[in-house]
């Protein structure tokens, strides 16, 4: 996993970068909302930054569609540097959070809006409204107001008029935030389906995880202005660089500790929280003593009735709640030391013998390559 | 929006039913809703409507010497009442280009204040809604300062500002501008300024309400798809407050119609407006009827356009309605 990983940093690093984002801050007086951002995207990409409320992503967003102007850093497209253009002489085309669909003006007129700007011939503008009415299945309603359409049809006319100009990037706010639920998970791979379709490179902007995992090709994790780790969704999930990460992005158990033994190829770390030094497979750049996080995910973790027969990554507890949820459930574990550990196992471990119940003593156990070692 | 628009019809449909269960004196009396739109409509009833029956009627009498100086329409003589109608002052009205030169004049100068109210007060609209919020209600305040004053010490201090011997003429005079005294007062320009001036607010107001509403993210999103500043005040902002631009409009407008006492106080006296005329029939010659049918064509004049629009309006509404 570390290989593939430095394999594929390798490879955007390589890729030439469509996007460049230099060192931009954004200070709102006093207040830094976004803090020293560097980052480059390749041409096609889909991006997201994810990150929870008032992190500033969306006046990131926002720097590149041109409404907001950095305090300082640049901003380059496609070899052009675009830091003090005004939005209108931009080749970017946002969907706003709300839509922001014109009232006044039918669904063919909204996508039509930007093109007429273009001073295109009346022929070409209808083409273009008619294949982007096709792209998003809007035909029948190319003649409604924006107020006769249900939330989910708004943000199907939105995503047509941003990409009706054909944008070198396509920015989009919290694409799915205005639907409820059960609408977005449905919608999220009809969107990058169409966003593929068309081909444009991409920067969606979101607080719900799922939505950035399953529609990104990377994401970039925000947090008080700051970048935290640019990454596909598995090297984050699985090679999270800092807490935060690690915390924000699924579930994990986290232990505090310092290292006792720096090798190239491993590292061990105590914890106060364990019984006995956890043996980490990999090599770490930091110092014999330093304090550092251990991330365990509750998947990666086993739980048993038999004392492992390893020297280490183990620790005896008892088993507090269990929560049962039908394809694998998550053991509650409480050690001696009183840290409570998440296991997640399935169902299909206890084909042998039956799940232990609430107060039974058990083992809980990892291997070398299980935990992540966090020095932020 | 098929089933939407289905669904809107079964739940008018449910609550006919559940009307129709309702007992009959449940029925008979007006409902919370109803009740409280029956307060403008009877306000209108009371104030407007009654007082214009009485208008219209008096419009189709004669003069008499008696007070009030009109004949009843409805007569009794021998158990046979009779109804007598007279045309005559509409026919007069129309026959006489003096009338037709006052309706004119008035319609044209009414026109002329609105449009210059327009033009002036939209920007002044625009920046007081587009201020910090609070900012807004002092230059709200501003526009509303001069009602504060009564409307003629106000005509008044513009006399003393257009006068010969005015502020105004003293100050480019001294400035050596011009060599000797503009003629201001009793001009054309002097009832236009200060018309502008007195219906200034009427239009700010309603544009103001109606442009504080407007979201900002549309003029972004505009931008956002390459209009200038300019282009999308054209492509956006103005068709968005069409609203607030007829109200203000008609505010103005309406009673720009039937000015009296600016024309009087600042006008030339041989220019003769709708108002002038309807005070010399009424005060001057004691013509009641005249007066009325004065009023009566008058009312016609503001009214129809304004059928018009909602007419069109409507027809617009059902045809968005029906695709
Ligand atoms: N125009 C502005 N003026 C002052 N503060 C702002 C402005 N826009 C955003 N902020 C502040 O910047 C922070 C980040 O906002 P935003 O980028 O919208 O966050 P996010 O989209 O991640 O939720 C917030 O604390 C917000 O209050
Ligand atoms: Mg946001």
């Amino acid at each position: 996993m570390a290989e593939s990983s430095l394999h594929q940093a390798a490879k955007t690093a390589g890729a030439k970068s469509y996007l460049q984002i230099v060192d931009v801050v954004k200070k709102f007086g006093d207040n830094t909302v976004v803090d020293h951002i560097n980052l480059s995207i390749a041409k096609n990409d889909i991006f997201a930054l994810l990150g929870s409320s008032g992190c500033g992503k969306s006046t990131l967003l926002r720097m590149l569609a041109g409404m907001e102007t950095p305090t300082s850093g640049k901003i380059i497209l496609d070899g052009e540097d675009i830091t003090a253009l005004a939005p209108y002489e931009r080749p970017i085309n946002m969907m706003f959070q709300s839509y922001a669909l014109f009232p006044h003006m039918t669904v063919a007129q909204n996508i039509a809006f930007g093109l007429k700007q273009d001073r295109l011939s009346r022929s070409d503008i209808a083409e273009r409204v008619e294949r982007m009415l096709e792209l998003v299945q809007m035909k029948k309603y190319a003649h409604r107001k924006p107020y006769q359409l249900s939330g989910g049809q708004q943000q199907r006319v939105a995503l047509a008029r941003s990409l009706a100009k054909r944008p070198k990037l396509l920015l989009l706010d919290e694409p799915l935030g205005a639907l409820d639920k059960k609408l977005r998970q449905q919608t999220q791979l009809e969107l990058v389906n169409m966003i593929e379709q068309v081909g444009v490179t991409c920067i969606m902007v979101t607080h719900d995880q799922e939505e950035a995992m399953t529609m990104a090709g990377r994401i970039g994790i925000m947090s008080e202005g700051q970048l935290l780790q640019v990454a596909t969704p598995g090297e984050i999930y699985e090679h999270p660089n800092c807490r935060f990460t690690a915390e924000f992005i699924g579930e994990t158990n986290l232990f505090g500790g310092h290292v006792v033994e720096d090798e190239p190829d491993h590292v061990c770390i105590h914890s106060t929280e364990l019984p006995r030094p956890v043996r980490v497979g990999h090599g770490i750049t930091g110092t014999m003593g330093m304090p550092v996080w251990l991330s365990l995910r509750p998947e990666r973790v086993g739980v048993s009735r038999r004392q492992p027969v390893a020297s280490g990554n183990w620790a005896a507890g008892t088993v507090g709640d269990i929560a049962y949820l039908g394809g694998f459930s998550i053991f509650h574990v409480r050690l001696d030391s009183g840290k409570v550990v998440k296991a997640s196992v399935p169902a299909t471990h206890w084909r042998e013998e039956a799940a232990p119940t609430w107060n039974e003593p058990v083992f809980v156990s990892w291997t070398d390559n299980d935990a992540v070692v966090l020095t932020q | 929006m098929m089933s939407r628009l289905l669904s809107l019809r079964d739940s008018r449909e449910a609550t006919a039913r559940t009307a129709r269960r309702s007992a009959w004196w449940q029925r008979a009396l007006p409902r919370g809703q109803s009740l409280v739109t029956a307060i403008p409509y009877g306000w209108l009833l009371l104030f407007f409507l009654v007082p214009f029956l009485f208008v219209l009627q008096i419009s189709f009498s004669d003069v008499e010497i008696a007070s009030p100086p009109y004949r009843a329409l409805l007569s009794r003589a021998e158990d046979v009442v009779s109804l007598v109608l007279n045309f005559g002052n509409y026919r007069y009205i129309f026959g006489d280009p003096l009338y037709f030169d006052a309706y004119l004049s008035s319609l044209y100068m009414a026109g002329v204040t609105t449009l210059i109210c327009l033009v002036v007060g939209y920007p002044i609209a625009y920046t007081i809604a587009r201020a910090p919020e609070a900012k807004r209600n002092t230059l709200l305040m501003l526009v509303m300062l001069p009602f504060w004053t009564s409307f003629l010490v106000r005509v008044y201090a513009w006399m003393g500002i257009l006068d010969n011997e005015g502020l105004l003429n003293q100050a480019l005079l001294s400035l050596g501008l011009i060599g000797e005294p503009l003629q201001l007062m009793h001009t054309q320009l002097s009832v236009q300024i200060v018309m502008v001036y007195a219906y200034l607010p009427f239009m700010i107001l309603p544009l103001f309400s109606n442009l504080v509403k407007l979201d900002g993210r549309l003029l972004e999103a505009s931008a956002d798809l390459g209009c200038r500043p300019w282009q999308t005040f054209l492509r956006v902002t103005l068709p968005l407050s069409k609203n607030g631009v007829i109200a203000g409009s008609m505010l103005v407008f309406i009673p720009a119609v039937g000015e009296f006492v600016i024309p009087e106080l600042v006008g030339t006296p041989e220019s003769l407006m709708i108002g002038k005329v309807l005070w010399m029939e009424f005060f001057d010659n004691n013509n009641w009827p005249m007066a009325a049918s004065v009023t009566i064509v008058m009312v016609a004049l503001l009214i129809a356009p304004i059928v018009y629009l909602h007419k069109r309006e409507e027809k617009a509404l059902a045809r968005a309605a029906q695709r």
